[in-house]
């Protein structure tokens, strides 16, 4: 009887599509002024005068967004990929040897999930810079990696500890390596939990902001985040230009949600279930 | 065993390593440059005490953790309880209360910068609504930058919350409200009494969860505001990234993360403690 379509409920769905219409405004705003003329001075979420799609000529010339893209796309991907290869291998010994270091172990890299970043900001650039690796995408890789550590270990190490240990032993008894048994049988059964860690750190990888812009700015490097705070500095007062670098730049982690929208909703929320 | 090998390396050369030698370096003089530096005791603690800069930058970082904290759940909550009820549009809903989440936080910032500018958006549509009272230059004035940033943070983050809290609602059994229902509660009994204690887990790990995440806060502040108008809306971390890579003052700047890393580690774990206890009850 709760879920019953009433008028008490058309009222708040009504209610709550003017919000979402509201709440929506700012990226309204953001595509209305990326597509305007320069010299149209009418209001941010007013529809009115010259249009141009000059300002994404401007944005993607001046603003150098194609190599931006490239460095955050090949940054992201590799940050991707290691996470889930080093993070899954280190989660089976984590969740299935006996013992006391891996109970260990997993407070080690759980501790991680607390010590906030700032705290390793400045040694730890330091160190990069006297390796060489500031200025090269290989400090933020690594810097990504590392800090995804906690979370990605946190998740598959729970996830591997509920599955049944059957298939494992079974495969053991017939001579199968440890790696062997992690590679053929616990990979294919932890691929959901995966692909929520790689979905979660892809989203993270992309937005990521601080630490580009510590190592990469001013090298070849530079991410689109970083790329577009200093086109920002460049260009003050050119608004459709700077939108237009803002909308290109949307672009694929929008089209990521609309095709990924069940998996990161799931993610977000499934993630922290514990 | 060897196989969790790369994790430890990795992790422990980026986190674990640097922020050993950070909470050191926080009692020394040290320059940025040196491998070990001399020990200089509190000394840097007390110059961020005497700093009026560096405490309006605690000041700032705990308001602005509060301030989002309570102001993301509690409006993330009542949007998850809303598109929890049998709605048509109850897919799109989510869907536009979510996106928000995935925008990259620089862009998100900028765009808010131009709405909230002097002659931008939200002060037209207040002139015309004849609140004129009310205009004014949101980012540009001590009074009303960071509550403006914190407009934005809640802005962007409300799905996270949103959809936390909606994946406990759904796992509510429904006998239980309607019980309650037939036994004469009204919606607000109903959910003082039968939804929120059922929910107390996702209470715990939304509210944990923001105020790490306001008490780290950099990217929205720094677009937004930059820290300013003269230092007003600066956080901790916009005050370690200025002293430690823009003036030279590392010690000052490693000795503020220390004050940043106790301040999220006490938070976190009474927070933890506290709610848990609650949940168990």
């Amino acid at each position: 009887m709760i879920d019953r379509y009433r008028t008490q409920t058309l009222v708040l769905e009504i209610a709550l599509i003017a919000s979402a219409v509201l709440y929506l405004i700012p990226v309204f705003g953001l595509l209305n002024v990326a597509f305007k003329d320069r010299r149209n001075t009418t209001s941010a979420l007013t529809i009115g005068g010259q249009y141009t799609l000059g300002n994404f000529r401007d944005a993607w010339v001046q603003g150098r967004l194609g190599p931006a893209l490239l460095s955050s796309v090949v940054i992201t991907l590799a940050v991707v990929g290691l996470i889930v290869v080093i993070g899954a291998m280190a989660s089976y010994p984590i969740a299935r040897a006996t013992g006391h270091w891996p109970r260990w172990l997993f407070y080690f890299f759980a501790a991680g999930l607390i010590i906030p970043g700032q705290l390793a900001l400045l040694p730890l650039f330091q160190t990069m810079a006297q390796l060489g690796l500031t200025g090269t995408i290989w400090g933020v890789i690594l810097n990504g990696v590392g800090g995804g550590m906690p979370f990605t270990i946190f998740l598959c190490t729970t996830f591997i500890r509920q599955l049944p240990r059957d298939y494992e032993e079974a495969a053991l008894l017939d001579g199968c390596t440890p790696f062997g048994a992690f590679w053929r049988i616990v990979v294919p059964l932890i691929v959901p939990v995966l692909a929520t860690v790689g979905a979660l750190s892809a989203v993270a990888m992309w937005n990521s902001f601080l630490i580009p812009l510590l190592y990469l700015t001013g090298s070849d490097f530079e991410t689109v985040p970083v790329r577009i705070n200093l086109f920002f500095g460049e260009y003050a007062s050119n608004w459709p230009a700077i939108f237009a670098a803002l909308a290109i730049s949307s672009i694929p982690v929008m089209a990521a949600y609309f095709a990924l929208q069940k998996q990161l909703v799931r993610g977000f929320s499934g993630s922290v279930k514990v | 065993m060897w196989m969790a090998i790369p994790a430890i390396a990795v992790y422990s050369f980026v986190v674990i390593i640097p922020s050993i030698r950070g909470s050191i370096f926080a009692f020394t003089s040290w320059n940025g440059l040196t491998l070990t530096a001399p020990w200089v005791g509190f000394k840097n603690f007390q110059q961020i005490f005497a700093d009026p800069i560096a405490m309006g930058a605690i000041r700032n970082t705990i308001l602005l953790a509060v301030v989002v904290t309570v102001a993301q759940n509690v409006l993330g909550l009542l949007a998850a309880l809303g598109v929890n009820r049998p709605l048509r549009t109850r897919s799109a809903l989510r869907m536009a209360f979510f996106l928000p989440v995935v925008l990259t936080p620089v862009i998100a910032g900028y765009i808010w910068s131009y709405l909230l500018a002097p002659d931008g958006a939200v002060n037209e549509a207040l002139r015309s609504a004849g609140l004129t009272a009310l205009d004014h230059d949101w980012l540009g004035e001590k009074r009303t930058a960071l509550w403006s940033v914190c407009v934005e943070i809640v802005w962007q983050y409300l799905g996270i919350s949103m959809v936390i809290f909606l994946a406990a609602l759904q796992g509510i059994p429904r006998e239980l409200t309607e019980a309650a229902m037939v036994d004469g509660a009204n919606l607000f009994q109903r959910f003082m009494r039968v939804t929120l204690p059922l929910i107390n887990g996702a209470v715990v790990i939304n509210t944990v969860l923001s105020v790490i995440a306001g008490l780290g806060q950099f990217d929205q502040v720094y677009v937004m505001t930059g820290g300013g108008p003269a230092e007003s809306s600066a956080t901790l971390s916009i005050a370690i990234v200025k002293n430690g890579f823009q003036s030279g003052h590392y010690a000052f700047g490693t000795a503020m993360s220390v004050i940043a890393a106790v301040i999220i580690g006490v938070v976190a774990a009474t927070q933890y403690f506290v709610l848990s206890r609650r949940v168990s009850q």
